[in-house]
């Protein structure tokens, strides 16, 4: 039988809060208790109810734990809007806490550690302390979370009222649950400090793996978790351990099973046995494979650790291909996980086996998932030599059924089979060309371009197919006009007859005197020059034995590896990053005393400094300045804040992708004006103002219509010229139609390196809108380079000085903006920081201050500043090191917006 | 960090909050409202279900017409969030006596909010045991069928049996009758190429466990499995006789499964809990017995015609028979006209999921009935590309079958007040995913 709960959620009369406030005053019980509830039903469809603070809180004093259950939730959400009046609940709660009844001692404790509101938390102390001690196992394992909870509110706290020693104590409490929180509690506690709180010795260790056959499924994964931080001493020991975890993995809760997963593989690292390690590969190997019989979405972690341990130790899965097979019915990304996995296991006795179903998959319905089958054969062919000439057999097969988007697909990993085998397979280009006018993917033809021109020789009317690629040159994209470029130069040196040579000077003319784009005028201009210097020294640079290559996509760098193995059921294995990729969030620690001194090579520091410099989270990688390998990854989640969608979707961004921008959305035209940046004057009456913004990182293009016509306006696009960032539309331009005398406002989600432009960086973006009663509007706007600044760009100190050192004093640029003045640091540092450039620290020189920063954009190019100026008096003086100098002008157009402000 | 949450929400499919509960302080309120616009509004809903916007996360699972949505801004561990997302909905099922939707969810709003309080403690998981919560956690609406104390009055010691090393099990339950009831439930997933051979064959099952036992009983359970049996008969040194043996690739168990004691001595040894529960859940590939086998041809006649041909067999028992049988084909999305014929049961055509769906109720063993259809398409002007087969799928339950060759050897209880038990024991299988490709 159910409840009839939903009444409470349709009182929707005038005057609703005064009736409430009547019926909480009520003398009835039941009145009271009705009343509260109908107080919650709103607070859970966002009505604010916190006017009623004072009356919901004169009903907490009840013995009905249900109503006072209730008024305790209501405090959790409006205590701290309404901090000054939470105070008349301090009384009770303290009063709870001492309640003979154990449920009500905790519930009071529990409660009160979410409530942050300083006043209360001082109240909280006292009665934490004694429940921390309490008699009924129920209270002190609530009052052990709630230590961690007091942790996150005020640090300092915790360690002056010595609430560390009692929760370690707790660690040997006799209850299994009591101890399962102590540990989770001590593990969170210790990640936000960079003092050593819960050191693991062999004797928690030996403690642990006691409590842990006895503690609940949830406790166990708390303590497999902390455990695995556990460093064994030797081989011996490591093996002691994994003996007494493995029985975990026939756990029926998924969670446990990761742990006990992650734990072994971080032992076996130590263990020296063969014996042991197969015989733990083959304990390890049935357990992952019934996850697979799981929810989808548990499946789906589970394929993304999967993934990550074949990787390190590719025998435990090795014989069970078969169990990866795509069911028909598996969701999309089930199966794209499934299908990445079956590659890194396919090997030359089960490859028959897996063609089949590549062969099977590429006839299916969705689109993304066939072109990925048709790229994993591509990929086995290069991965397993001997297999290689079967896989393109079946190739061959895909491509008769003449899919256009089958063939395309096709024709690209053909290209790579002939990169990693020359001179074998050449005797099926003549079926590729068949296929050549159904081609319209830009990489599809770049590929097939390529092979016509790197086998011209052997393809009799090489010259005549790549004629009909040339009638449309000047439309193609970049990376197929280069691949035109070099195929017709390869074709004039392989033949040098008429034909080639008529069509040389075509593309010659067309790339160096048509073209805008820097990159393809300057290899013109060598091939040109080349070619009429010394012919022969043209084959040798041109027609040059090329490197094999191998398929070395989506395999991860080993130190990579190891982070993310060692972070095995987080979100870290799923999104294959390490976590301070995605974690913002910087640690709550007080600054100690002792550690105002800590590093203070660049002369005195500031508690920011401090935070700074604590604030990335624990083993410290050189993620600061290497391109994740991840961002290789077909990352389901976009794999950067600014990063577009990598290719799990294929490379039609905006395909699927199109995100939904809703218009009537305040926060476009909210905030400072929009630059004007087609004027109505000129836009016959229409007037475009916009600027790019970047927003919980992703960019967008806020846009601003005002239609000064006569006329309605309707049928909005947008279309973005090449520009170095490569910025594009992320999908269509959502605007309604617009009529005269009003505007509309749109947020644009924005990609990057879509459509890049080559040659120096230039903040030029040049931007095409249309509509259907107008021409099309061509307008200039410029590319502030600080939206690209990712939320990720924080430095710790001693990575920045690290990084500075290892700089070439080349890379060091500086300029001078003598007419900027800084006034308030304060306000200038947080208007820095909001735009991701992150205060590392400040020193004083003479009378002048120098403070640091750091940033980084997109593909991991890090930007460290040094600031140097006299506060309130003009001038200051701009220094910057970068791996990227070349967008040194970029910069400073950027920080001398950021100081104008 | 074993964190699971900072913030629980279920929302209806039109994106309205039925209830939230903030755990922790590091995600915002609202921010719901980018779940809403990033992924609900989008096609990116159902193409991922974890995924990152701005600096959260975002776990989601659709269960019926809610979801259930975890907001995370730390490094979260995931498998414990969508475990926990499960075993609640569970937990919530067992409350509401069976059904989780958008009216159930609004009906217990205030039972859900106090769950939610007790389940979770700042985003780690506590104890979610429906049995050990249930004795103190009583809202109206809830009626255990085995507890005969009033409500708002918590058990004196539900704190302790909370925590407890047993903590799925009450003390003090007394039966007049002591009985347990064992299902071996197996489904069959298979999936067949067109030309017959089996590509991936597997079983799973799960024992489902009723129990009506007094006191604290101890229980051990003996099958029929390979390593088992070896151990065994290693104990007593002498060769346990027995006819099939069969060989588990992988088991996992229920909480209340001693691990350590199934590791050194393969037994299974428990104290249930009370009530109902899966005891535990298997996975086999080898000796897999397939109740049926499926002989399609489909052949294409041209542009507009297509002849379907369908054998199927059933291979269990004379004396069996299997029920709900349900064999569904695929045909294009085109068709327009079918004809049948059929030797037992009905068919007939689903446009909605472009299938003829062909029902036998019963469907005695070593029996083979046809089918044979015709289908006429309409001719399309468009050359479109050629029609993609799905596989044919297939529904069906073999009662006392075991396509594993699964058997309970035994199951004893033990007690110290020594009462007698009556043991009951049921075998069925079912399909699983059972795809045929033609």
């Amino acid at each position: 039988m159910s409840g009839h709960d939903s009444k409470y959620f349709s009182t929707t009369k005038k005057g609703e809060i005064p009736e409430l406030k009547e019926e909480l005053n009520s003398q009835y019980k039941d009145k009271r208790k009705d009343a509260v509830k109908k107080v919650i039903a709103a607070m859970t469809v966002g009505k604010d109810v916190s006017s009623l603070f004072t009356d919901v809180v004169n009903c907490m004093q009840t013995e009905n734990l249900e109503l006072k259950k209730l008024v305790y939730l209501y405090l959790i959400n409006y205590a701290k809007s309404q901090p000054d009046l939470a105070i008349l609940a301090v009384n009770t709660f303290v009063k709870d806490s001492q309640d003979p009844n154990p449920l009500i001692r905790a519930l009071a404790v529990r409660t009160m550690g979410c409530i942050r509101v300083d006043k209360i938390t001082e109240y909280l102390c006292d009665p934490l302390q004694r429940c921390l001690k309490d008699d009924d196992p129920y209270v002190r394992k609530t009052a052990a979370i709630c230590v961690a909870k007091l942790y996150d509110i005020n640090a300092e706290l915790v360690e002056d009222r010595g609430f560390l020693e009692s929760l370690k104590d707790l660690i040997s409490d006799n209850n299994p649950m009591v101890v399962a929180n102590a540990v989770a509690a001590l593990a969170e506690i210790q990640e936000n400090s960079n003092r050593p709180i819960f050191e693991m010795t062999s004797h928690t260790l030996t403690k642990l793996l006691t409590a842990l056959n006895e503690c609940t499924e949830w406790g166990q994964v708390f303590i497999l978790d902390a455990l695995s931080r556990y460093k064994a001493a030797d081989a011996r020991e490591a093996e002691n351990i994994v003996e007494r975890v493995t029985p975990r993995l026939q756990h029926a809760n998924c969670a446990v099973v990761l742990s006990a997963v992650k734990m072994i593989l971080q032992q076996m690292e130590l263990i020296t046995s063969t014996d042991v390690v197969r015989n733990l590969c083959k304990k390890m190997a049935p357990p992952l494979v019934t996850l697979l019989s799981a929810e989808p979405e548990i499946q789906y972690v589970a394929l993304r650790n999967i993934n990550l341990i074949v990787q390190r130790r590719p025998t435990i899965l090795a014989h069970e291909i078969k169990v990866f097979f795509c069911k028909y019915n598996d969701p999309i990304y089930v199966k794209m996980e499934k299908l990445e996995i079956m590659i890194k296991l396919a090997s030359d006795r089960n490859i028959d086996q897996v063609l089949l179903e590549f062969k099977e998959y590429a006839t299916e319905v969705d689109v993304d998932f066939v072109r990925k089958a048709v790229r994993a054969i591509g990929r086995c062919a290069i991965k397993l030599e001997r297999a290689a000439e079967r896989c393109i057999t079946v190739l061959l097969e895909l491509i008769k059924i003449k899919v256009n988007y089958v063939v395309q697909e096709a024709i690209i990993v053909i290209k790579d089979i002939f990169r990693r085998y020359p001179n074998t397979y050449e005797s099926i280009i003549a079926t590729l060309c068949e296929s050549l006018d159904t081609l319209d993917e830009p990489e599809a033809k770049a590929s097939m371009i390529w092979i016509i021109g790197e086998y011209a020789e052997r393809i009799d009317n090489a010259d005549e197919l790549l004629e009909s690629f040339l009638e449309s040159f000047p439309e193609e994209p970049a990376h197929v006009q280069l691949q035109l470029l070099t195929a017709t130069v390869k074709l004039f040196l392989k033949k040098p007859t008429e034909g080639p040579q008529q069509m040389i000077q075509v593309v010659l003319n067309n790339a160096t005197v048509e073209t805008d784009n820097p990159d393809l005028r300057d290899r013109a201009y060598i091939y040109w020059r080349l070619l009429s210097t010394d012919p022969e020294a043209a084959k040798d640079v041109v027609l040059a034995e090329k490197p094999v290559i191998s398929d070395d996509s989506n395999l991860l760098d080993s130190s990579l590896l190891d982070e993310l193995l060692a972070n095995i059921a987080t979100l870290s294995s799923v999104y294959h990053k390490p976590p301070e990729a995605f974690v913002t969030r910087v640690k709550t620690s007080s600054p100690r005393p002792e550690d105002e001194e800590y590093g203070s090579e660049t002369g005195n520091s500031e508690s920011a400094a401090d935070s700074a410099a604590t604030g990335a989270s624990p083993p410290p990688t050189s993620s600061g300045s290497v391109p994740y390998a991840a961002q290789r990854q077909p990352v389901p989640a976009p794999a950067s804040p600014a990063a577009p969608v990598p290719d799990l979707l294929g490379d039609l961004i905006g395909l699927d992708n199109s995100a939904i921008v809703p218009v009537d959305q305040p926060a476009a035209p909210a905030g400072p004006p929009l630059p004007v940046l087609l004027p109505a004057s000129t836009g016959q009456g229409l007037q475009i103002s916009a600027q790019l913004t970047r927003r919980d990182g992703q960019i967008f293009y806020s846009i601003l219509f005002e239609n000064n016509t006569q006329v309605p306006l309707d049928g909005f696009m947008i279309q973005f010229n090449k520009n170095t960032f490569g910025l594009a539309a992320a999908g269509p331009l959502q605007v309604p139609q617009i009529q005269p005398g009003t505007s509309a406002g749109t947020l644009l989600p924005m990609v990057t390196f879509q459509n890049m432009s080559q040659g120096p960086p230039s903040s030029l973006l040049q931007v095409a809108v249309k509509n259907n009663q107008q021409p099309v509007w061509y307008f200039n706007d410029k590319i502030p380079l600080h939206v690209f600044f990712t939320e990720d760009g924080r430095m710790e100190r001693a990575n920045f000085l690290e990084t500075w050192r290892s700089l070439p004093d080349s890379n060091e640029i500086t300029k001078d903006f003598p007419g900027i003045v800084v006034g308030n640091v304060e306000a200038t540092l947080d208007r820095l920081a909001a735009t991701n450039m992150f205060f590392i620290a400040k020193r004083k020189h003479a009378n002048q201050d120098v403070f640091y920063f750091s940033a980084k954009i997109p593909r991991g190019i890090p930007f460290l500043i040094e600031l140097t100026t006299v506060v309130n008096t003009p001038g200051v003086k701009c220094a910057i090191k970068t791996p990227s100098p070349e967008s040194a002008p970029l910069f400073f157009e950027a920080v001398e917006t950021l100081l104008k402000d | 960090m074993p964190v699971a949450a900072s913030a629980v929400y279920f929302l209806n499919l039109r994106g309205d909050v039925l209830i939230n509960r903030l755990y922790r302080d590091d995600v915002g309120g609202n921010m719901v409202d980018a779940f809403r616009m990033h992924i609900m509004q989008t096609k990116e809903l159902g193409t991922c279900p974890v995924r990152q916007i701005g600096g959260c996360s975002f776990f989601y699972m659709r269960i019926s017409n809610v979801y259930i949505v975890i907001v995370v801004s730390s490094n979260a561990n995931v498998a414990c969030a969508f475990k926990f997302v499960v075993e609640a909905v569970a937990l919530f099922k067992s409350y509401f006596g069976g059904a989780f939707d958008e009216d159930a969810i609004r009906n217990n709003f205030v039972l859900i909010y106090e769950l939610l309080d007790e389940i979770m403690d700042f985003g780690y998981p506590q104890n979610l045991s429906p049995e050990i919560l249930k004795l103190y956690i009583t809202q109206e609406g809830v009626r255990s069928p085995f507890s005969s104390k009033p409500t708002d009055k918590p058990v004196p010691n539900a704190t302790l049996q909370v925590t407890g090393a047993v903590g799925w099990r009450r003390e003090g339950l007394v039966y007049k009758k002591n009985e347990v009831f064992l299902d071996i439930v197996e489904s069959v997933n298979l999936l067949m190429s067109s030309k017959g051979s089996v590509l991936r064959c597997d079983v799973t099952g799960k024992i489902l466990m009723k129990c009506f036992l007094s006191g604290m009983p101890d229980l051990k359970l003996g099958l029929n499995d390979k390593i088992g049996l070896e151990k065994e008969s290693q104990i007593k040194s002498r060769p346990t006789k027995s006819g099939k043996t069969i060989e588990l690739d992988d088991v996992t168990f229920h909480q209340c499964v001693n691990l350590t004691r199934f590791n050194s001595e393969k037994t299974v040894s428990f104290v249930p809990p009370d009530g109902e529960f899966e005891l535990m859940k298997y996975r086999i590939t080898e000796g897999v017995n397939l109740p049926f086998r499926v002989l399609p041809t489909i052949k294409e006649l041209g542009r507009t015609r297509i002849e379907v041909n369908v054998k199927v067999k059933s291979v269990f028992g004379a004396k069996m028979f299997a029920l709900g049988v349900v064999i569904k084909i695929p045909v294009p999305k085109q068709t327009a006209k079918t004809s049948f014929q059929v030797t037992s049961g009905r068919a007939k055509y689903n446009a909605a999921i472009d299938c003829l769906v062909w029902k036998i109720r019963k469907f005695p063993g070593q029996t083979e009935p046809t089918l044979s259809a015709e289908v006429e398409l309409i001719s399309t002007m468009t050359e479109k590309k050629s029609w993609t087969r799905p596989p044919i799928q297939m529904e069906f339950q073999v009662p006392m079958f075991t396509a594993s060759g699964l058997r309970v050897r035994f199951l004893k209880v033990w007690e110290k007040s020594g009462y007698n038990t009556v043991e009951w024991v049921r075998y069925i299988t079912k399909a699983g995913s059972y795809e045929i490709r033609c």
